[in-house]
């Protein structure tokens, strides 16, 4: 038996991560199942002035190779995206990304908030956020905005975090329908992924 | 980050461009929407009080305008980009021309234009080239005039000098004065400031390189379109435009007249009029 209750009417998903995501963004991705069929639109906070290295490293496990959108680019179906360093992302309604060198918010650019509240916004309850593992609040309003509009709403397990900051408070900020472990997560996209078949 | 309703923020874009003539109609609607709502948030408004006030007092606007617009930037943003501007970009148009001209549009509270004139004076021709930097809000530009700015930003500013492997330390460049560092103004003689709408504005002039790193993205693509129209006019054949580093022409119509001169640093070359 499933332990979730999914369908296939879900057109995105948003992930957002801080100080020890990066092992669970990699088991992600390298355990999604092949032809995947929704956009993963990824916010993880990251050196601000590295332009290089980060998508290296996710893309050497990821099973789809991780791009850093330019600004207008459209959102293609199955695609994976990471905010690039020191820029905000955004989507707009229309499909595509956005990028801007707004205020830093929280402390960070690319602030996962800007980027799970715009996806919040424009993709409402097809939407499905993910916040794992990460030392500040960033995310827990974005998490909050995403709840409001309808879409479902998946944290890691704080006791599995390296720092459970960020997930407790998105869970303190509002309802949070799933907290799963990082294998969970990826079985989370399997059952996701056979709704579409 | 509440949600402000698109109704409205179109009612505001077309209240400043009946009332003040400035056109915001088509920018980037995430962004914008954030501008404004951290307008809301700084002046403790209610969307309709910021109408209400955007419409009945005159001196608002100018307010406005200095917080809707995004003044965040760096010297030496992107060192690898200055590299490349000492090592091949200035020293190309250096071939057929000894005197140029360069545009920084957007230019903001002037760190970029700061960038170009300290790393022409390295180069020993910073007084052959006229600079021109242009922004819509003169308050900024008041701000990039005086060339002073937190020595708190320093750091940032020195680090990003050393990864562009000037020639000194930044810190030859200014001097401190009560918290602030003081840039040198003979860096600035050379410089023009004008304001310039890139939205509502006609090319003003011919150049041989164009900088408009991280201005466009605040734009919807039709408003891309547009100005990167007039950039076009505005350059000399094979003149070099360069923009931010996630920026990209090819959803572009005029793109087909340029041709990637550097596709990580994001720099142009027009080669058809």
């Amino acid at each position: 038996m499933s332990m979730f209750t999914l369908n296939n009417s879900y057109k995105a998903v948003v992930i957002g991560g801080s100080a020890g995501s990066f092992q669970g963004v990699v088991k992600i991705l390298s355990q999604l199942p092949k032809g995947f069929p929704l956009p993963i639109i990824m916010a993880l906070h990251r050196l601000k002035h590295v332009r290089h290295g980060f998508i290296e490293a996710l893309s050497i496990k990821s099973v789809v190779p991780v791009v850093e959108p330019d600004d207008k680019e459209p959102i293609k179906k199955g695609g994976v995206y990471l905010a690039p360093a020191n820029y905000h992302l955004s989507v707009e309604l229309g499909n595509n990304f956005s990028l801007s060198t707004e205020e830093m918010m929280n402390n960070s650019r690319p602030a996962i908030d800007i980027t799970l509240s715009t996806c919040g916004y424009v993709f409402k309850d097809k939407l499905i956020g993910i916040l794992l593992s990460g030392a500040n609040r960033d995310g827990a309003l974005g998490m909050k905005h995403i709840k409001d509009k309808g879409g479902l709403t998946i944290v890691q397990e704080p006791s599995e975090c390296m720092i459970e900051t960020m997930p407790k408070a998105a869970m303190a900020l509002t309802s949070i329908d799933h907290v799963l472990k990082v294998d969970q997560i990826v079985e989370f996209f399997k059952e996701l992924d056979k709704q579409y078949k | 980050m509440q949600d402000i309703d698109i109704v409205d923020l179109k009612r505001i874009s077309e209240l400043i461009y009946q009332k003040y003539n400035y056109d915001f109609r088509n920018y980037a609607m995430s962004s914008f929407k954030r501008r404004v709502q951290r307008i809301l948030d700084l002046k403790k408004l209610t969307i309709d009080a910021l109408i209400k006030r955007l419409s009945d007092v005159p001196g608002f606007m100018e307010e406005f305008l200095d917080e809707l617009t995004v003044n965040v930037t760096e010297m030496f943003r992107d060192p690898s980009f200055w590299r490349v501007m000492r090592e091949e970009i200035i020293p190309a148009i250096m071939l057929n021309h000894k005197q140029f001209k360069v545009w920084h549009a957007g230019c903001s509270s002037g760190e970029e234009v700061l960038s170009m004139a300290i790393l022409l004076k390295e180069m020993g021709i910073l007084g052959n080239v006229q600079l021109y930097a242009t922004d819509l809000d003169v308050n900024i530009m008041e701000r990039a005039k005086m060339a002073t700015y937190p020595i708190k930003n320093m750091e940032l500013n020195e680090k990003n000098y050393i990864r562009f492997q000037g020639a000194g330390s930044l810190s030859d460049y200014y001097k401190e004065e009560n918290g602030m560092a003081v840039f040198s103004k003979d860096l600035l003689a050379n410089v023009n400031f004008r304001k310039q709408d890139l939205v509502l504005g006609e090319p003003f002039n011919k150049f041989d390189l164009i900088l408009c790193r991280n201005v466009m993205i605040y734009f919807n693509q039709t408003l891309q379109n547009e100005v990167l129209k007039k950039f076009h006019e505005s350059l000399f054949k094979y003149g070099y435009l360069a923009i931010g580093s996630k920026e990209s022409l090819i959803w572009c119509d005029y793109a087909n007249r340029f041709i990637v001169v550097n596709n990580e640093e994001k720099i142009y070359k027009k080669i058809k009029d």
